[in-house]
């Protein structure tokens, strides 16, 4: 089966096998019986590079289901199987008063997913990472055998996995520490910033006192607009706050998806220059200069793209990247540069997205670390992009910064080794526990992950 | 493994020396490309001269066309030694002049052994590679002698219409394998293998050749003319009635 990720680029073929994180006799007999291409799991594809998938070897799915997914009330947890969407577990756990610790800009991915990319939400600058939030996980390792981990119970397989992109065994299934909320709503606060420096202050001086904080940002507005944006820090409602009728049923939750784009669409995509600018104008304008505590679902707030359906095949056959560095605080020249040079070149790009990080957790391959977090989709046709990318990697790593795993599609080896300067020590961890390198992907070859 | 923009880590060349294939490999390189090999059938004229970059590594091989029975050990030894291939040109051939073939039927079949049965098992070889990889991309370099055979250069052209008839149907074949091939059908180029020849309408050159040939792999194309309007030109010509054609001044 051809696979690639949500960015559609790059795909390639690999042997699809199916089976449930429960039936373990299964999944180590597949694992046994991997060729020498080796196995990845592969969620619901929405890494944006080649993580999940692996040419000439073995794609491993999870068919789990959300009835097996336990949640203990008085704990405050919830022990899920691996291959559960946060959309499903969403409808679980918001009716029962109890919210995610972590959710990125979309609700289609798996907890496996969610773990080894060790995935960040708005409210990173609070709550760290995902996998700050996981109490326990199982794993099978390439032997076949099932370790059971957590951060005290063998805690150097346990943070290798956490944003260790699968390559150290599969995730079976977690527990993971969760959220009361008293409504299903947001109470969010939206704010215009003129330019990027206006931005920056705004959240250096704010973002403490909310929980949730992200600001869209116009890469497409130069001059004395270059990065101007809009902020959108919230909590989640309390039930004083909701309106009358809705006080009712303060945790109903239903996620809508209103649109899907069909399976045509002309080759060379519709997200062009043209049409980006004019979205970004009205995005902006339509923003108000300064509205406090806007009551809004969960959707709306969290997963916006959500509601489109295949919003990816927007960019045509061609596909296209998101491109997502973070760089320490003290870097925000570096920033500023980086954003200048996508403005300047003229690079049609969707509305980015600016975050401030929080404390880094213990992972070596985790992501997020202290500092800023640019995130943005380019067309992957767009010209000149190859020479911009390279540049731009050039500014980040050169101001002490780093590359997503779980968006990268075009980095080189060098540029992750320089980002990740822990790689060695988990390469160490990984080896340990696969020793004849039975877990591979196209993003562990492109990047060298696995040995030199 | 090739990156979302197209770029490739590693880059074979079977035929180190022709200058086409080098000015294709040469427009291939980016900061993502590691690995350039260079495989000729005599290794010691084969200098990695321009296409070395720094961080690059130019591996030059021995490889004989005509050696059919080695290929696959060969194509196996490349990928154990260098990882996945990510792009693969067919480039190696021979031009020799239509009248000392007459003279030598002998060194007609090596010249079609050369361009077209050498080219068919390395071919086969590579793609049984890239099925194992589960991605790859071959480029055949094809001509516009073999759309329709003159008789100026009928061996050649001859040669070059079996390979251009292979390479497509190994595409087709290839569909659904996540490797894909990409046939070049360039007119005449000024070259090392065309020195002295009097140029044809049209003539180009290695880079436009390489240019256009990276355009039509990123597009995901499976031909591409070089020029462009040559397309059109042969279209015609394969159409025009026997005794028109042969009257054509083609040389």
């Amino acid at each position: 089966m051809t696979l690639s990720g949500w960015g559609r680029t790059a795909p390639s073929v690999a042997d699809v096998v199916v089976a449930s994180s429960r039936d373990v006799e299964a999944l180590a007999a597949i694992v046994k019986d991997l060729p020498a291409r080796g196995g990845i799991t592969r969620g619901l594809g929405r890494s944006y590079g080649d993580p999940a998938q692996n040419g000439g070897g073995v794609v491993i799915r999870l068919a789990d289901r959300v009835q097996d997914v336990v949640v203990d009330d008085a704990a405050g947890n919830a022990t899920v199987p691996a291959g559960i969407s946060i959309d499903e577990l969403l409808g679980v756990l918001v009716p029962r008063g109890f919210f995610v610790p972590v959710s990125p800009g979309t609700r289609f991915v798996t907890i496996g997913g969610a773990i080894a990319s060790d995935i960040h939400g708005k409210n990173h600058h609070v709550d760290g990472s995902f996998g700050n939030h996981v109490q326990r996980m199982s794993l099978l390792l390439a032997d076949g055998t099932v370790a059971q981990l957590s951060p005290a119970d063998r805690p150097e397989l346990f943070w290798a996995t956490v944003g260790g992109m699968g390559l150290t065994g599969i995730i079976l299934d977690a527990t993971i520490r969760l959220l009361r909320v008293e409504t299903s709503r947001c109470a969010v606060d939206t704010t215009r910033a003129r330019d990027l420096d206006d931005l920056m202050a705004m959240m250096d001086d704010g973002d403490r006192y909310f929980r949730y904080s992200v600001a869209w940002v116009d890469l497409l507005a130069k001059g004395t607009r270059l990065g101007r944006g809009v902020l959108a820090r919230g909590e989640h409602a309390t039930a004083d706050q909701l309106a009358p009728r809705d006080v009712v049923d303060p945790l109903r939750y239903e996620p809508h998806r209103v649109a899907a784009v069909p399976p045509f669409v002309p080759p060379p995509g519709v997200l062009n220059h043209v049409s980006l600018a004019a979205f970004n104008e009205v995005w902006y304008h339509k923003a108000p200069r300064r509205r406090i505590a806007q009551i809004v679902s969960i959707p709306a707030y969290f997963h916006p793209l959500d509601s489109i359906g295949s919003w990816n095949r927007l960019y045509g056959r061609r596909g296209f990247l998101q491109y997502q560095f973070a760089v320490p605080f003290g870097a925000e020249a570096a920033m500023r540069t980086v954003v200048e040079r996508l403005a300047g070149s003229g690079t049609p790009s969707f509305l980015s997205v600016l975050k401030r990080f929080g404390d880094a957790n213990q992972a070596p391959l985790s992501f997020p670390a202290p500092g800023w977090t640019l995130t943005l989709d380019i067309p992957a046709a767009a010209h000149g992009l190859a020479r911009l990318l390279h540049g731009l990697d050039d500014v980040v790593l050169g101001a002490g910064g780093r590359h997503y795993l779980a968006k990268d599609a075009h980095a080189t080896p060098e540029a992750i080794r320089r980002g990740y300067p822990r790689l060695r020590k988990w390469q160490a961890v990984r080896a340990s526990v696969d020793p004849a390198g039975v877990w591979a992907s196209d993003l562990s070859r492109r990047l060298r992950l696995v040995g030199n | 493994m090739e990156n979302a923009l197209g770029e490739s880590q590693t880059i074979v060349l079977l035929g180190g020396s022709s200058d086409i294939g080098r000015a294709i490999v040469a427009s291939l390189m980016t900061p993502s490309t590691r690995t350039v090999v260079l495989a000729s059938r005599r290794p010691g004229d084969t200098p990695a001269g321009e296409l070395e970059r720094p961080g690059v590594k130019v591996d030059v091989v021995p490889f004989e066309a005509c050696h059919a029975g080695d290929h696959d050990d060969f194509v196996r030894l490349l990928a154990e030694r260098h990882g996945d291939l990510d792009v693969v040109i067919v480039a190696f051939g021979q031009l020799v002049d239509q009248a000392e073939l007459d003279a030598d039927p002998e060194r007609a079949a090596t010249l079609v052994q050369v361009n077209f049965t050498g080219a068919v098992s390395v071919s086969l070889a590579v793609a049984a590679q890239f099925r194992r990889q589960g991605h790859g991309r071959l480029i055949v370099l094809s001509s516009v002698a073999g759309e329709r055979v003159r008789r100026a250069n009928f061996v050649y052209g001859a040669s070059k219409a079996g390979l251009d008839g292979f390479a497509q149907g190994l595409g087709d074949a290839l569909t659904g394998s996540g490797a894909s091939v990409l046939v070049v059908r360039p007119g005449f180029v000024h070259s090392k293998m065309t020195q002295g020849m009097e140029a044809a309408p049209f003539a180009t050159t290695p880079a436009a050749v390489a240019d256009a040939t990276v355009k039509a792999l990123r597009r995901g194309r499976r031909t591409v003319w070089v020029p462009a309007t040559l397309r059109p030109i042969f279209s015609m010509f394969r159409h025009l009635p026997g005794p028109v054609w042969r009257r054509l001044p083609l040389g």
